[in-house]
């Protein structure tokens, strides 16, 4: 029984049907023992069991090197992890072996009041290894096929379109970049793999979970979106349902490549559990009239390090980036955004919103570059932050660095405290003190959530409202 | 039964200045109720306490409804106890549309009962009832899906303030300055609201400069306010004398109260 968690089996789809079948309860060892820690050893390991082809291990081994030689970041937050106390690949006590009974009782009863349907719930409590998407996948999949779409996981990528993929894996984001970019190339398993052809245009929101499985939200997945010429795709990960999982570190990378006048969406909605460090690098860049939006919920975790980044390259390209963020108790939102104006004729807007409740930290952090020769660059920086209770904070730090004259920037920001009118007026008309909060922050957040695909917008406010609750009064 | 709202020997102060300084009013159901008197004299004070603000310490007197200690309520108990008052000034609560705001708010003053995540009332019932008091107020059902007061012109303002009374159907409504910023048409439309719902189904407060409102809902009662006190209550025939002829004959048949009006003012 065990056999069937190997990794080649794993990578294709037919045979992670057949391991949804096992009941993961009664199934005691994996078939290698996972071991704790980050050695070369390790990174080799992971590379054999994948059975990847040499230049990848070099890329991981190359990585590992990187990531040990880079200090910890200086700034955001305090982050405390202990890299050699952490499981690196698949590990014989994540998820699977887990029992409904074992799933903390406030994360039932969240599933519960946010109506999440019972097949994802086992899914998202970690008790199951995939989500049975593949009745509604199967259709859309047929479709996508048809247009040339490929939308695999990544590890399936690497073997099914060798070429493809060598061309831009670590294109966008080297190892290099940061420590845990450096820490992802490593390490890296699973996330989603797209590519969208020449004129391609995806009518509605892709999913991840369309596609889930344990190893696709894993800890240190990589994702890698090409979006050709004149396509469009809107991509959504993510699910306000809070992840539970016994690890405390998840550092991602995503990598986008947007060209002439291609259009790429990207949303994310994330409720991490409270001890999570969640460390994640998202790049695009964006050619000739091209655009690319990031649309990014935080909510939830310990610390979260997260600056989306838009690389305007070529005339007529637009970034855009819609960030909202909620810091509760013992929560610190380190969240921002990154636009580089490369290319004359750029245009680039960061729109971000933060509430800070219960000693809850949110920073904003924000670069705007216009580089050397990007005349007629424009660019608006919005951030807003809402403080619910004098505990909580809030920070804003915004970098602005113009190599060029003939530039438009503009950049406000406005921190405010739930108004006690606001209140009042609401109250007075027969809404409770915490659904009178609640609609407040809603409304604070609405010109973004009005962006969402309306069943996390639906979610979200419900998430919204139950955070709310028990903070005043 | 008829409904009583009582007022005995109310205190008021703001951030430790003494407001109102000792006001008796009682209203019962179907009654019509003119509160009158110069800028800064205490009248939006006396709305604000009535209906809970936090600002607005009581320091001495009671306000009970029926009988029940109002005092002893947070501001939503008491609009589900049947409080209703329209502001002077409106807040806007940006992102937040007119209609979930109402919805959220009609359900809890209809089901006082009702705990927090528990049932609106059904969206069709809803859209229906308010469009219908929208129409009757010639308010474009655009209206409902925008933001709470937030840019609202002034007599829209004041118009989704009657909106609301209409909807919340109050046991007692105060009507602070409601009618400053209606046109004349507006003003007609509103007082057929209010007939709508019938005067005589409410106790009402109407807080006012004009005599737009009082002429299409004469009061039988008019109080007037000079410095934190009601110094004389008359008949609409005292309405009518203010309206013509100003506060002077007031200010100067109290001087004390004048004075402290002007305390007030100064400070
Ligand atoms: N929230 C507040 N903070 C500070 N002072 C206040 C506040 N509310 C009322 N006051 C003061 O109390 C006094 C009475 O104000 P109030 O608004 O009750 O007058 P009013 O009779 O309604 O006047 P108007 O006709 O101009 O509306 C004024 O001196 C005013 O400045
Ligand atoms: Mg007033």
């Amino acid at each position: 029984m065990a056999t069937e968690i190997t990794p080649d089996k794993n990578d294709e789809a037919e045979s992670i049907g057949e391991i949804n079948k096992y009941d993961f309860r009664t199934e005691t060892e994996a078939v290698f023992k996972a071991q704790k820690g980050l050695n070369e050893e390790i990174v080799r390991q992971i590379s054999a069991m994948k059975e990847e082809p040499e230049w990848m291990l070099e890329f991981r081994l190359k990585a590992l090197e990187i990531f040990e030689s880079k200090p910890m970041p200086e700034w955001g937050g305090d982050i405390d992890i202990n890299f050699q106390d952490i499981y690196y690949y698949l590990k014989p006590t994540d998820g699977q072996e887990k029992s409904w009974d074992d799933v903390p009782e406030e994360i039932k009863e969240t599933f519960d009041r946010l109506g999440i349907p019972e097949a994802e719930r086992k899914f998202l409590a970690g008790v199951k290894a995939q989500f049975e998407s593949e009745v509604v996948y199967g259709s859309v999949a047929e479709d996508l096929e048809k247009q040339g779409v490929i939308f695999t996981d990544t590890d399936s990528a690497l073997k099914e379109h060798p070429e493809l993929f060598r061309e831009y894996f670590g294109t966008i984001i080297p190892s290099e970049d940061n420590k845990f970019s450096a820490l992802n190339s490593a390490v890296w398993s699973g996330g989603s793999f797209i590519y969208v052809p020449p004129g391609v245009k995806i009518e509605f929101p892709l999913q991840a979970y369309f596609r889930i499985n344990a190893q696709n939200m894993g800890q240190f997945e990589r994702t890698l979106i090409i979006v050709d010429e004149g396509a469009e795709i809107h991509y959504v990960e993510g699910c306000t349902a809070p992840m539970y999982s016994s690890d405390s570190l998840h550092s991602a990378v995503v990598e986008v490549i947007v060209k002439k006048n291609g259009r790429c969406r990207y949303t994310t909605i994330q409720n991490w559990a409270n001890n999570i460090y969640n460390l994640v690098t998202k790049r695009a860049v964006c050619y000739a009239d091209a655009t690319m939006e990031w649309v990014d919920g935080n909510l939830g975790s310990q610390l979260t390090m997260k600056y989306p980044a838009v690389y305007m390259m070529e005339p007529g390209a637009h970034g855009e980036i819609l960030s909202i963020a909620f810091a509760g108790n013992g929560q610190h939102q380190d969240a921002g955004a990154k636009l580089v104006h490369a290319a004359p004729h750029t245009t680039g807007q960061i729109i971000s919103k933060s509430i800070s409740k219960n000693g809850g930290r949110s920073s904003y952090r924000g670069l705007v570059r216009v580089e050397e020769g990007a005349t007629h660059a424009k660019n608006n920086v919005v951030c807003d932050a809402l403080i619910l209770d004098p505990e909580s904070r809030s920070d804003t730090y915004p970098y602005i660095e113009i190599m060029e004259q003939d530039v438009s920037i503009g950049h406000e920001a406005s921190v405010s405290r739930i108004g006690e009118e606001q209140l009042f007026y609401l109250t007075s008309r027969g809404l409770s003190e915490t659904e009178a909060s609640a609609m407040i922050v809603n409304g604070f957040i609405e010109p973004l959530v009005k962006e969402l695909p309306m069943e996390y917008a639906v979610e979200l406010n419900r998430l919204i409202q139950l955070q709310m609750e028990g903070s005043v009064g | 039964m008829t409904h009583v709202l009582k007022i005995e020997n109310l205190q008021v102060a703001v951030e430790g200045k003494p407001i109102l300084r000792g006001v008796d009013l009682e209203i019962k159901h179907g009654e019509t109720h003119a509160l009158m008197g110069p800028n800064g004299s205490g009248k939006s004070t006396l709305g604000q306490a009535i209906m809970g603000h936090p600002k607005y310490e009581v320091t001495g007197g009671s306000i009970t409804l029926d009988g029940e200690d109002l005092l002893e309520m947070e501001p939503d108990e008491r609009a589900r106890a049947g409080m209703f008052m329209a502001f002077q000034r409106p807040v806007a609560i940006p992102g937040v549309k007119m209609a979930d705001f109402l919805r959220h708010s009609t359900t809890n003053v209809r089901n006082p009962e009702r705990k927090e995540g528990e049932d609106l009332i059904p969206m069709k019932d809803f859209r229906r009832e308010l469009k219908d008091k929208m129409q009757q107020l010639q308010m474009d059902m655009e209206f409902a899906r925008r933001y709470v007061n937030d840019g609202f012109s002034g007599g829209e303002m004041k118009r989704a303030e009657i909106l609301q009374l209409a909807m919340l159907q109050p046991k007692f409504a105060i009507l602070d300055e409601t009618d400053s910023g209606l046109d004349a048409d507006a003003v007609r439309l509103a007082s057929e609201s209010i007939a709508d719902i019938g005067r005589e189904k409410m106790g009402l407060l109407i807080i006012t400069h004009h005599d737009k409102l009082l002429v299409h809902n004469p009061p039988e009662f008019t109080h007037v306010m000079l410095g934190g006190r009601l110094v004389e209550t008359g008949g609409s025939e005292l309405a009518e004398e203010l309206h013509a002829n100003g506060y002077e004959r007031i200010r100067a048949a109290y001087p004390e109260a004048e004075a402290e009006n002007l305390a007030m003012a100064g400070e």
